[in-house]
């Protein structure tokens, strides 16, 4: 389509390039402060051009957060969620497309309720659980009476404890429980052909082969998409490390860390503030999510339109 | 539906089950738990929770605090989403227009998202931070008249930017989509017809995003509910003066810093059925979501 337009065009790139600046604005002040020092931060004439102590002040910050082991966690535990989401989603939404049994709908919907509810609104009750995952179990074997059974007949005191505070397990798998991945790959399940299903089956290809053999490699689009926003949602998640690590010196993560360089009267005693190494720890945190979410740009806006998540 | 299946058998119990435990431990035993928390009372001296009926939810909903929280949320949610959603909507509108440069527009606006809740109120604690920054230009002309931690107004302004600055990526990403699922069949019968781009928006394209535009509207107050921790607590701390304690930060403090575990269950409780009954309206609408593909 052909049309001529060169004033709007004009008023377009102005339109788009405001709206850039505003949104480059924050970060750019945030990146200029962390490449001056201290005292050039707290100057009057505000800085608007980056300086030359970006790497002194990189290097410090780094030291100070206790960064390398840190960055370290954040990685395992991005990793940790995106494949535990992956595998369940998976497993989960291949028995709901390609088996029929009876409850389907029942599990279906259990699972869709998940949605509902962000780890945020239901924090205080979870946390009670990660400090012994087993509780549920315990108590509902004490209330069915299973403990007291055990107890009379065998003798064994029932008690189960699985303590998931300060551990990496505690750290991912209350991320892995919601939903979002297992309706990306359900809706992309329901378009693979049944002729597809039947040509298998007549090959006599069981389940677990189809699967392997046949969805998985078909699926390689939809791993990508999940991936790269499990990712970012793994990398950024804050409160729920916030509560379940103590022990910040081995099982802190980056994000975290950032609640301690705020600086205020607890982290420089009335001193001059230290912006120049909380910016230049802010932008070392945020850098890997927004690699990724620049290099695998297509993979994740198709995730993200996907799950609506 | 699919009419080809395969038999059940042993293995699909074992496909299910990793899924099941983990949300049934996570998340129903959890929300179970929030209930009995929130009818229960704990004993100051251990042996177990008494029942105590509506009183957790009575001293809540009495608490002016708590009121306070309440306004602020729905101030924060309300301000976030306009401004957010505007900003979306209008760069998606003339991103689609695909000019030169289409792909680093995209880019540049895109990638916001991916920076975590906590520096962004970090980032945005440095910016309208009263002593160094922009914000102190304006301290040295009227000493004084800029400090978040003094005015309460001032800090609810600034994490309502910092919010909106956020959640810009997020409904600029589905409003493109949206634009560019629009058939061009469309749009060049309305050029046909002689509507030039500003007309074709206004006419064409708006009309045809009303799905995507209620649907945002829904995710947006529901994320502004859930997703504000990290920003207030990077850049006001809930204060001054309580002015910034939202909905999900009070929970935290209630919960973790004052050990009231039946106080703040019952503000989950209610937190809870705000988002589940935006939920059910996004759903609503999501069953009506247009699609032209």
């Amino acid at each position: 389509m052909i049309e001529r337009t060169p004033i709007l065009n004009l008023a377009t790139h102005l339109i788009l390039a405001v709206g850039l600046v505003l949104i480059l604005v924050p970060i750019w002040l945030a990146f200029v402060a962390a490449t001056h020092d201290l005292q050039a931060v707290n100057s009057a004439p505000v800085e608007f051009w980056p300086g030359d102590q970006l790497w002194p002040n990189l290097k410090e910050a780094w030291a100070l957060s206790d960064f390398g082991q840190k960055f370290v966690n954040s990685f395992i535990v991005a990793i940790g969620v995106v494949v535990g989401k992956i595998t369940l989603a998976c497993l989960t939404a291949f028995a709901l497309v390609f088996f029929q049994f009876r409850g389907r709908m029942v599990i279906f919907w259990a699972i869709f309720i998940t949605l509902m509810l962000p780890l945020e609104v239901r924090i205080v009750p979870t946390y009670a659980v990660a400090a012994n995952a087993l509780s549920p179990f315990q108590t509902i074997m004490d209330w069915t009476g299973i403990s007291w059974l055990l107890n009379s007949l065998a003798g064994i005191e029932v008690s189960l404890e699985w303590n998931l505070l300060n551990s990496y397990t505690g750290l991912i798998l209350p991320l892995v429980a919601t939903a979002t991945g297992t309706f990306l790959y359900r809706q992309f399940f329901l378009t693979i052909p049944d002729e597809l299903v039947e040509a298998a089956r007549m090959d006599g290809a069981g389940p677990l082969r189809f699967l392997w053999d046949i969805l998985i490699p078909l699926s390689k689009t939809n791993i990508a998409a999940l991936a790269t926003i499990m990712f970012v949602y793994a990398w950024n998640q804050y409160l729920w490390p916030l509560l379940v690590v103590t022990d910040r010196a081995n099982y802190g993560v980056v994000v975290v860390q950032l609640s301690d360089l705020v600086p205020d009267q607890l982290t420089t005693g009335g001193g001059t503030p230290t912006w120049h190494l909380a910016m230049a720890a802010t932008m070392v945190v945020m850098l890997p999510p927004i690699l990724i979410v620049i290099f695998m740009q297509r993979w994740f806006v198709r995730g993200l339109i996907n799950t609506d998540k | 539906m699919r009419r080809a299946h395969f038999k059940f058998s042993w293995i699909v119990p074992l496909l299910l089950a990793p899924q099941l435990l983990v949300i049934f431990t996570f998340f129903y035993w959890p929300s179970a738990q929030a209930l009995y928390w929130a009818f229960t009372l704990e004993q100051p001296w251990g042996g177990g929770n008494t029942w105590v009926g509506l009183q957790n939810f009575r001293k809540v909903l009495s608490d002016p605090y708590y009121w306070g929280s309440v306004r602020v949320s729905v101030i924060y949610a309300l301000a976030t989403t306009v401004l957010a959603m505007g900003m979306a909507l209008t760069l998606a509108l003339f991103v689609d227009r695909q000019l030169a440069g289409y792909r680093a527009w995209r880019v540049g606006i895109i990638w916001p998202y991916a920076v975590a809740a906590p520096a962004v109120g970090l980032a945005f604690n440095f910016v309208f931070n009263p002593g160094a920054g922009i914000f102190s230009v304006i301290n040295t002309l009227s000493p004084g008249w800029w400090d978040l931690s003094k005015y309460p107004w001032q800090a609810v302004t600034a994490i309502v930017i910092a919010g909106a600055w956020k959640q810009v990526a997020y409904s600029f990403i589905f409003f493109l989509a949206a634009l560019q699922s629009i058939p061009r069949s469309l749009t060049e019968a309305a050029a046909m017809d002689g509507a030039r781009p500003l007309r074709r928006m206004i006419d064409l394209q708006l009309p045809l995003l009303t799905p995507t535009f209620f649907f945002l509207l829904v995710i947006n107050i529901t994320d502004s509910f859930t997703d504000s921790f990290g920003i207030v607590d990077t850049l006001t701390g809930g204060g001054p003066f309580r002015a910034t304690d939202l909905m999900v930060y009070k929970i935290y403090s209630d919960g973790f810093r004052g050990f009231d575990y039946s106080g703040a269950a019952a503000q989950s409780i209610i937190l809870m059925c705000l988002v589940m009954a935006l939920t059910f309206i996004q759903f609503r609408y999501v069953e009506r979501r247009v699609h032209y593909t």
